[in-house]
């Protein structure tokens, strides 16, 4: 097999100066640059999110606190779910999505690189209008007229009567103007990847972090639609007195309901499918074997982007449906978790008969797999309808939620951050101090989060700014606040070590990891043009058909 | 292998090990705990501590739940505890393992039972949801409307010509004479949620729709339970009370109701102010002109525990404050200040005393 | 110094993949089709639930002429794009301009219907559950469609400057995608508000 070098000549000119350098990252519609200021501008939204969930906990660390206010509370859950939600996890996942996807798929930039651009900065736009509630209105008295009607905006608490300022339509309005973007950027990923894979990589070749971008694509073009036609709605209520959602005339308050949960429930599954592209590319490389049942993994991955467009009312089963409606969604719910647990039995496997190596990225995936299996687990419970009569709107299941939402996925998004590092900045970060980051937070974790579920079976209920004594209550709320200082410890080493390691870390080269995928044939970081020549490839594991040229994968695949 | 590498090897090991053995204890500990706080403290709201039948039904469907979710759990943990240390690299020799792409016989088998699985875990739930939801109301079976507002209960019995506010008084009923209690919920202004969950699960009460939940208490007593649906600012504090009394007590009760407000020369001052004041617009009592609905009805306001929907206790002084300065005890709440005078504020609050 | 490395020589056969604007443009058709679904679900939700006011069936005309109109101009879109195609450049400008045209007749239409329904017939968005629906519903559609016909007239201009050539055609075929997609919403508005819905 022949196989050719193309050297090019790069002459370091000299640095340009600062503001031009400022301007080139404004203006650019390169990919990896856009993905680069999604993380950023999300990693500056984790800590402001973080913020807002301390308040939250130092305000519930013993009954009848005066922290804050009623007022201020009730905003400081509003802002930290709206904020973690869309301003935090869906621009980290896309933009690592356009960071990678044309790298994995040996293409040189998006199929849209302008409205990739675009896409970035609505979403930024949207952000930035969201938090400019703090300062409108009463200005920083009492946070402003920051949204405080729950991330899930019931109506008609956002109705005009009840809510007669303006936190609901700085709410609507944020999240218009991103959920634009958040389509835009899913229009880009799906034409990416249908379009734009190298010769010899068919659907059936390539990386599972493309599929499940496509999957999570696709249903962000389908759900993330109805919170736009919902807000339109609100909007219409609120300033064209309209009646969508006016109990008074007739309007139903479970029809905004059914439209926010259309939305919610794929939602989530937007979060948490990358997530599961981060594990299914980490754990091959650390255990060093293919992915167990690649095949599966896709059919799994589609089934569980259908299945979840159809589970939605299970946010509902308080709202008085009829026995079968409540039945329906009792059976969809409990459908969708047995491609999911199909996953982790995948993940079992590529682990096993390997040899794992236990850094960072690694690290974060295991951890990945015992959480999101209790998250799971705790699902089938709440998808248990008479159950959930007792566990919705209780600490229960905020518990399982940030299971899901921490525990599974921003694991492994900080997996990810590791194992691509090195790709992103040219340099290696430091080992010791990524995992000062993992015990410490993991153990924060623990401690906030397996406590939290407690507090709900004994009848604790969501969004309540104090609560009363003598509930048995006060024991547990204690136990976790105190977790929320090690999660900080933990992400207090991760910034420094992103901080530190792109100026003091030693060079990284190619591959570091001995990887498989296309994006470890680049250079660290990859030039503006990705690759020199466009890859021709044969199998799903390019990199170890170059490696191994005695055992390639294309003989058994 | 170098000794760095040994020390991070025992590193992780240990490290491993000791993260899950303090989940483990943790989980256990908590469980525990739980368990015992709930089995002797009644005043506990705990969901594991059922006193009605639609908790009990709720209840025996959590444990199995919990029963089968709690074996998957402990396989699926012992699987990858044992991948992680069994298959960790052990040396440096660069060779790679085994490269496995699959098996389809392990894709069908962790399919099949799942899939089993799930079928078990919805046959036993769809039973259950409609023997709580599909229940017939029985003839002894009393019937309370619930109406949601922000931030209080009202509660009527049509049939016995009773309102009431905040605190629910329903006769306790056994399996030889039923008489259990059927809601009706409906909300005067957004969504709130009746939550008592020794009785029940929650049921939401939405402005515009009628809900309905029953609850039939195996033991006298009061359950405490709170709003459950975010309502506005003062959610946190639009707490319930349940009291289950005995057939006699609640007969007993329900006659005092039923009475109009008592009058007392002592009070007329009082009675004066409140009847002049803007209280009427939002206030009842009966027998009086006072005929206001926005908010509770005070007809027998001494007979409660608690004003302003459980947030403080009904004393002489609190009600004062109440009366006097609201945001003082929940700020954001619709009673707005009265701004009385220090002599107008004491008849008024003796000529409440009155109202038993 | 970099380099880049590949597997093997290209000797592969060809390897082609959609046409990017093609998929985009079903893609963003998709995300439109899932809002209007939205609307449609509120407004077949919300049939009969007015408690006051105009009834549909009282104050709605069916709107035929607009709708032949529009109808017809996916019809003059699809002339043109064929002209294109055919390096017809004349006969494409004279089709586009008709299928502009034919829109602007349906906006105009929509504008009268407006205009009698609010001061003859006393139904505003305000009135009543129809009222809202139905001008939410209508006016999202017409929005589209004038969406629609901004570019459409972008594109005449560049025609007029005689900038559209035979290989554009496939740009004028995707955005004529955009214009049937908004035709058969129309169809689907048509049906659930002026036959089922009165």
């Amino acid at each position: 097999m022949a196989s050719e070098t193309i050297a090019l000549n790069l002459v370091k000119l000299g640095t340009r100066p600062i503001g031009d350098r400022l301007h080139n990252w404004v203006v650019t519609v390169d990919h990896k640059k856009l993905g680069i200021l999604y993380i950023l501008y999300a990693l500056m939204f984790l800590v402001i999110g973080g913020i807002e969930a301390t308040i939250i906990r130092i305000q519930l660390i013993v009954p009848h606190n005066h922290f804050v206010s009623a007022e201020v509370f009730n905003r400081m859950f509003t802002m930290h779910g709206t904020t973690m939600i869309f301003f935090v996890t869906m621009p980290i996942l896309f933009g690592f999505g356009t960071y990678l996807i044309p790298l994995m798929i040996g293409a040189r930039d998006m199929a849209f690189p302008r409205l990739n651009a675009l896409s970035f900065w609505l979403t930024a736009f949207g952000g930035l209008l969201l938090y400019y509630s703090f300062i409108g209105g009463s200005g920083l008295y009492g946070a402003g007229e920051a949204p405080d009607v729950g991330w899930f905006a019931y109506a008609p608490l956002t109705a005009r009567a009840f809510s007669p300022g303006h936190s609901t339509d700085f709410w609507t309005l944020g999240l218009l103007v991103s959920g634009f973007g958040s389509i835009g950027t899913a229009v880009n990923f799906i034409t990416t990847i249908l379009c734009m894979r190298c010769p010899g990589m068919t659907l059936g070749k390539m990386p599972l972090l493309a599929w499940m971008n496509l999957v999570m694509a696709g249903m962000v073009i389908l759900a993330v639609s109805p919170l736009t036609a919902a807000q339109l709605m609100l909007s219409i209520d609120r300033y064209l007195g309209g009646h969508f959602f006016d109990a008074q005339a007739g309007g139903s308050a479970v029809l905004w309901m059914h439209f926010f949960w259309i939305f919610g429930h794929p939602e989530v599954y937007i979060l948490v499918i990358p997530a599961f592209a981060f594990v299914s590319e980490i754990i091959p490389v650390f255990s060093r074997k293919p992915i167990f049942g690649y095949p599966v993994m896709v059919a799994a991955t589609v089934c569980i982007g259908f299945v979840s467009m159809s589970v939605w009312a299970h946010h509902m089963f308080t709202v008085g449906m009829s026995s079968y409606g409540n039945t329906f969604f009792v059976i969809t719910t409990m459908m969708v978790g047995i491609p999911t647990g199909i996953k982790i039995f995948n993940w079992i496997g590529t682990m096993w008969g390997g040899k794992i190596q236990f850094n960072a990225p690694m690290l974060f995936c295991i951890a990945f797999l015992f959480q999101f299996l209790l998250a799971g687990l705790t699902g089938i419970m709440l998808s248990a309808a008479p159950f959930n009569w007792q566990l919705t709107a209780s600490y229960f299941v905020v518990a399982h939620f940030h299971y899901m939402l921490v525990g599974a996925i921003l694991f492994a998004i900080f997996g990810a951050f590791y194992y691509w590092f090195p790709k992103m900045s040219g340099r290696m970060y430091n080992e010791t101090l990524a995992k000062w980051h993992f015990w410490l937070f993991l153990i924060g974790f623990h401690l906030t989060f397996d406590f939290m579920h407690i507090p709900g079976i004994l009848g604790m209920p969501r969004r309540i700014y104090t609560y009363e004594p003598g509930r048995g209550w006060e024991i547990w709320n204690l136990i976790v606040t105190i977790g929320v200082v090690f999660q900080i410890a933990g992400v207090v080493a991760f910034v420094i070590n992103m901080l530190r390691s792109p100026v003091k870390g030693e060079s990284a080269g190619n591959d570091p990891w001995d990887a498989w995928t296309l994006e470890w044939s680049t250079s660290s970081p990859p030039h503006d043009y990705n690759f020199a020549r466009i890859p021709v490839i044969r199998s799903r594991r390019p990199l170890w058909d170059l490696k191994h040229p005695e055992d390639p994968d294309w003989k058994y695949e | 292998m170098k000794d760095t590498e040994r020390e991070r090897k025992w590193g992780n090991i240990v490290g491993t090990v000791a993260g899950i053995l303090i989940l483990l204890a943790s989980l256990l500990l908590a469980t525990n705990l739980c368990a015992a706080d709930a089995a002797t403290s009644p005043a506990i709201p705990s969901i594991f501590n059922p006193q009605s039948t639609p908790a009990d039904s709720i209840y025996h469907l959590s444990i199995f739940v919990l029963a089968v979710t709690g074996v998957i759990f402990a396989i699926v943990f012992s699987l990858i505890a044992y991948a992680i240390t069994k298959f960790r690299r052990r040396s440096e020799d660069g060779a790679e393992p085994p490269q496995v792409y699959g098996s389809n016989q392990m894709e069908i088998a962790w399919t099949v039972i799942p899939v089993l699985i799930v079928l078990v875990l919805f046959m036993a739930t769809a039973r259950v949801i409609h023997a709580i939801e599909d229940a017939r109301m029985p003839k002894g079976a009393i019937e309370v409307t619930a109406i949601g507002h922000q931030y209080w209960w009202e509660f009527r019995y049509p049939a016995l010509g009773i309102v009431t506010a905040n605190e629910l008084h329903v006769p306790v009923s056994n399996s030889s004479r039923p008489s259990p209690t059927f809601l009706k919920l409906i909300s005067a202004d957004t969504d709130h949620s009746f939550w008592v969950p020794r009785l029940a699960g929650k049921t939401d009460l939405i402005p515009n729709r009628v809900n309905r939940m029953w609850i039939d208490p195996h033991d006298v007593g009061v359950y405490v339970g709170q709003c459950a649906q975010f309502c506005g600012i003062q959610h946190a504090k639009m707490l319930l009370r349940v009291y289950v009394d005995s057939p006699q007590q609640f007969a007993q009760w329900v006659q005092e109701e039923k009475r109009p407000a008592q009058s007392s020369d002592a009070a007329e001052e009082g009675r004066r102010i409140f009847e002049t004041t803007s209280c009427i617009n939002c206030h009842s009592v009966s027998g009086t002109v006072a005929d206001g609905r926005f908010g509770p009805d005070l007809t027998h306001l001494m007979s409660r525990d608690t004003i302003a929907s459980g947030a403080t206790p009904n004393t002489p002084e609190n009600l004062k404050m109440w009366i006097q300065d609201p945001d003082a005890i929940k700020p954001g709440s619709l009673m707005p200040a009265m701004k009385l005078n220090d002599p107008d504020l004491d008849a008024l609050t003796a000529y409440l005393e009155t109202l038993r | 110094m970099s380099c880049a490395a590949i597997t093997r020589p290209s000797t592969e056969p060809d390897f082609i993949l959609r046409s990017r604007g093609r998929v985009g443009m079903f893609a963003l058709i998709a995300a439109e089709s899932a809002i209007f679904t939205i609307f449609v679900v509120a407004y077949i939700f919300y049939i009969g639930k007015s408690v006051s006011g105009p009834k549909p069936k009282d104050v709605l005309d069916l709107p035929i002429f607009s709708t032949v109109c529009l109808l017809s101009s996916s019809l003059t879109i699809h002339l043109a794009v064929r002209a294109l195609r055919n390096a017809k450049v004349g006969a494409f400008g004279s089709w586009w301009f008709v299928t502009i045209a034919l829109g602007a007749i349906f906006l105009v239409g929509t504008a009268r219907e407006w205009q009698r329904l609010i001061f003859e017939k006393g139904l505003t968005v305000s009135t009543n559950l129809f009222g809202t629906t139905y001008y939410s519903l209508v006016g999202l559609h017409a929005f589209h469609v004038t969406v629609g016909l901004i570019v459409l007239a972008i594109g005449m201009i560049f025609a007029l400057l005689g900038k559209v050539k035979q290989e554009h055609s496939e740009r004028t075929e995707i955005l004529s995608l955009y214009w049937h997609f908004v035709d058969v919403v129309w169809v689907i508005v048509f049906t659930v508000v002026y036959v089922i819905g009165r």
